[in-house]
């Protein structure tokens, strides 16, 4: 009975994980929420050089969710081989708690393994009613701001973060300023939606809000999904570079034999092929020659990165968002 | 006994008409509305927004290959964790309804524990047993066993969370009927098994079915508890209701909604067997 | 099938104390795998949470599960779940009344349609409702103008609450309000009570156990719910927040023992509530049995 259910078991889990045909190859990428797309196109285009390369099959499964719930997974066990996560804070608990890659994982790529760079833009409503221009008119009253928790969700630090350095520019660095302002703006917040894919819905499906914060790659692509005629993008003067990092999972790849086909899928990321999927889907490349090619596809903004602002992620994590934090002040009653 | 009260039979119904006509009017428009505007109108929103791309669209979105492995998902575990969960409901409600031993109302309210948990931790438990950090995680990643992020973590949550359903209906039938006829089958000198094939499966069985049809609704629409353990990975470990929030983040809300009409028939369709059912074990137990 | 009658006298004596005896066969096969099961599928992977809790030190689970914050959503679950049973037990009391007391045609429709939060999935239910009661949804349209908001407020909290908790009233209610005696009423009536005396004075003692069970079983069920409540809530800290998201946050955040915590206070209430349902119930039956 027992063996029989065990042996089901591991069949059951065959049949899922893995299908067992040596001249096919299954990865499994676990990626932040708006990345699907992207990760489609690349997949594709990935699959297609590794077959002429090598006359293997490759199929790319995708799991896609909020950075922190995503890392929280593999930590938890999800077999993933690659993690293209939101932030390198979430790669660095899966190999501080997980011990499943190096902690020097970050410098084993180009770019402090970051393939392609994004910012956070607003999206606002067709005619810009609210004369939404730059950060200042978000914090205005009456204006209503749409952005995800950044608890649980990595593009939500990254604007919790682009906010705070605008303020801290602006007041000459003075933190408590800068404090003052970011309260200010999640006053105007009327839904904290766990991810950012929640947010774009909760912005364009339900009509909620003046301006969404959002992913510059996220925001352009839901005004092609939800038309022109409905919202326009607003390229604030200054914000945050996010630099959504990538790495190989060392420990399941290799498990699963995949180890050399996961380092050639991310770094066909930083090929001209890949770079140029990246500028198709609106994330910045980092390739010169792409960058120059799609540059009317990026409006050019002062950005700022978390080391020089912030000084890196452990630092702004425990500072900012961990339980106690400031973002838990904010919402603290009193304050 | 605990039992009575999941939404279980509705009663055999007496009419008496004593109300005058202009309260009885105006109460039952009362409860139809509060009904329409509670219950119904979510339920047409839900198909009006699954066809508001027409017939095409609906089609697509159902004929999907994704849709077809979270259909195909959803049936497994649907049929492992129902079973499952049936045979273990007869046990319980033989034990329970047929004898008298200590510590019954404890093991009672044990059963029904899964019904007061909430979702979320009903997921979390098995994280935490099974997952990599988890009491036995090491041990099965070393057997290469995947439990959570998988079927079977999946079939795990469902189970759980429908735990009491076959059981409760089971026991407050079985309570009902008492111990005679068994007890007359064996002096007439029947085996065990051939009283309870000849005696008390009988007597049960549309209850039982009406059980199984509870438990069934429920595991395909569970919703929490799997996303907690399923690890979204597309086309392999999304169930229905996951299948569903996955079109909705991905703007795909025609599409959304497609597949939760789809659950949404399932959902009529258990409520009318239900409605024949009811019918049936009113029959039965008069 | 009859293990019991091969053990030794000693055991068995004991076994006795246990079981009554009886002549039906299959008692210990039945307790045993009920028992077995009972474990593995339930009550190991529940001590998980109390296991995981215990790790941490109880200064630590004891800030966690009074931060503000959690208690705060502790206010939203509890008082949203209250709110919710409170008007699942008026609506549903009226909607148990016109079933078992009128008729009308469809019924038989709206008898089966009852059950439909039960059987609908939870995440259906909730962007069905969020689309619903948004500013520019169907019902949402005509709330906005008075100045009523529902969607991503506690109302809304509380709207997809009753929509999970209204089956469990009305199908607590429906069998007890058929069985009760109409000659009682008939003889108040003939006593020279008006309608309304009848009903407070005989009807409504006679179904407050099982509207008071209704509101437990509607209460328990909604401050563990989950899937339809997040879309509808607007989950914003100290204010729309459920308690079942904030373990999910705590999650997302790698804090497990806090996670635990706060799912460790939630199971305990609830086990409460689930007692106390039973007891509830078991009243329920001998005040019905006498009839």
């Amino acid at each position: 009975m027992k063996r029989t259910l065990r042996i089901g078991w591991s069949l059951l889990t065959a049949t899922a994980m893995f299908a067992a045909n040596p001249s096919s190859i299954k990865l499994l990428n676990v990626s932040y929420d708006p990345t699907r797309e992207l990760y489609q196109d690349i997949n594709a285009a990935f699959a297609k050089q590794w077959k002429t390369k090598t006359g293997v099959d490759v199929q790319v499964s995708q799991s896609h969710g909020g950075s922190g719930k995503q890392a929280r997974a593999v930590i938890d066990g999800l077999q993933a081989d690659i993690v293209t996560l939101a932030l390198s804070y979430d790669i660095d608990s899966i190999a501080e708690k997980a011990r499943a890659l190096p902690a020097n994982w970050q410098s084993r790529l180009p770019n402090n393994s970051t393939p392609y760079t994004s910012t956070i833009v607003f999206l606002v409503r067709k005619g810009n009613p609210k004369h939404i221009k730059d950060w200042d008119d978000i914090v205005k009253p009456g204006v209503s701001v749409i952005t995800p928790n950044p608890k649980s969700s990595g593009g939500a630090r990254w604007a919790y973060l682009a906010a705070w350095g605008y303020a801290l520019k602006k007041n000459n660095n003075d933190e408590a300023k800068a404090q003052d302002f970011v309260t200010r703006l999640y006053k105007n917040v009327p839904v904290l939606d766990s991810g950012a894919r929640g947010s774009t819905t909760t912005f364009a499906q339900r009509g909620i809000g003046d301006v969404l914060l959002s992913w510059e790659n996220e925001a352009y692509l839901a005004l092609n999904e939800l038309g022109k005629d409905k919202v326009e993008v607003v390229v604030p003067a200054i914000s945050i570079l996010a630099e959504p990092p990538v790495a190989v999972v060392d420990k399941y790849a290799n498990k699963h034999g995949n180890g050399e086909v996961a380092k050639a899928y991310l770094e066909f990321l930083y090929t001209e092929e890949g770079q140029e999927i990246g500028a198709k889907n609106f994330y910045r490349p980092r390739l010169e020659k792409v960058a120059a090619k799609y540059a009317g596809r990026f409006p050019k903004l002062q950005l700022f990165t978390i080391d020089e602002l912030f000084g890196g992620w452990q630092k702004t994590q425990k500072k900012h968002f961990d339980d106690g934090g400031v973002f838990d002040k904010i919402y603290t009653p009193g304050k | 006994m605990s039992t009575a009260a999941l939404p279980l039979s509705a009663p055999t119904v007496r009419v008496v008409k004593r109300d005058p006509l202009p309260v009885q009017l105006g109460l039952t428009a009362l409860a139809l509305l509060a009904m329409g505007l509670f219950i119904v109108l979510p339920l047409v929103a839900v198909f009006v927004q699954a066809f508001a791309k027409g017939l095409e669209g609906y089609r697509s979105a159902v004929q999907s290959p994704e849709t077809r492995s979270a259909i195909y998902l959803s049936l497994l575990t649907v049929g492992v964790a129902v079973p499952l969960n049936t045979v273990f409901g007869m046990a319980a409600a033989w034990a329970v309804t047929k004898f008298q031993f200590r510590g019954k109302n404890i093991l009672v309210t044990l059963i029904d524990i899964p019904f007061g948990v909430s979702p979320v931790i009903s997921g979390l438990i098995y994280v935490l047993v099974f997952g990599a950090q988890g009491w036995f995680g090491e041990w099965f990643s070393d057997h290469d066993i995947q439990i959570i992020f998988a079927v079977p973590g999946i079939i795990l949550a469902t189970t759980f969370v429908t735990f009491p359903f076959v059981a409760r209906e089971l026991i407050s039938l079985m309570e009902s009927q008492g111990t005679d006829e068994e007890e007359a089958a064996l002096v007439l000198g029947a085996s065990g098994w051939q009283m309870f094939w000849k005696i008390t499966l009988p007597n049960i069985k549309w209850g039982l079915l009406y059980g199984v049809v509870l438990c069934t609704a429920r595991a395909l629409g569970e919703f929490g508890a799997v996303s907690v353990v399923s690890g979204h990975i597309r086309g392999e470990t999304n169930t229905l209701p996951l299948h569903v929030e996955i079109l909705y983040n991905e703007y795909n809300y025609s599409g959304a909604f497609a597949v939760a009409s789809l659950l949404s028939v399932i959902a009529v369709i258990s409520l009318a067997l239900k409605k024949f059912l009811e019918h049936k074990t009113g029959l039965e137990s008069q | 099938m009859g293990a019991c009658s091969t053990r030794s006298t000693r055991l068995g004596n004991r076994l006795h104390t246990f079981k009554r005896p009886s002549i039906l066969p299959g008692f210990w096969p039945a307790f045993g795998y009920t028992a077995i099961y009972l474990s593995l599928i339930v009550l190991v992977p529940l001590s998980a949470i109390f296991f995981k809790t215990a790790t941490s030190s109880w200064e630590h689970i004891w800030t966690v599960v009074t931060s503000p914050q959690v208690v705060a959503s502790y206010r939203l679950s509890f008082g949203a779940s209250l709110a919710a049973g409170g008007v699942s037990v008026a609506v549903g009391f009226l909607v148990a009344w016109v079933l078992v007391r009128y008729e009308f045609p469809g019924k038989a429709l709206v008898d089966a349609l009852v059950d439909l939060p039960f059987a609908l999935p939870t995440a259906v239910a909730g962007i069905a409702l969020t689309s619903l009661y948004t500013e520019n949804g169907w019902i949402g349209q005509y709330l906005a103008p008075l100045g009523i908001k529902v969607a991503f407020t506690p109302l809304g909290v509380i709207v997809a609450l009753t929509f999970i908790g209204l089956p469990f009233v009305i199908r607590s209610v429906q069998p007890v309000l058929a069985d009760a005696d109409q000659e009682l009423e008939e003889a108040a009536s003939s006593l020279g009570a008006t309608r309304w005396q009848i009903f407070t004075l005989v009807i409504f003692p006679l179904i407050r156990p099982a509207l008071l069970t209704g509101f437990a079983l509607a209460f328990a069920r909604a401050l563990g719910e989950y899937g339809s409540v997040i879309f509808i809530a607007g989950n914003l800290p100290m204010k729309t927040e459920i308690t079942p998201l904030l373990i999910v946050t705590k999650l997302e955040q790698y804090d497990y023992a806090g996670a635990t915590a706060i799912a460790a206070a939630l199971l305990i209430t609830s086990f409460i509530l689930l007692l106390g349902i039973n007891v509830l119930q078991r009243r329920t039956r001998k005040f019905l049995e006498p009839a």
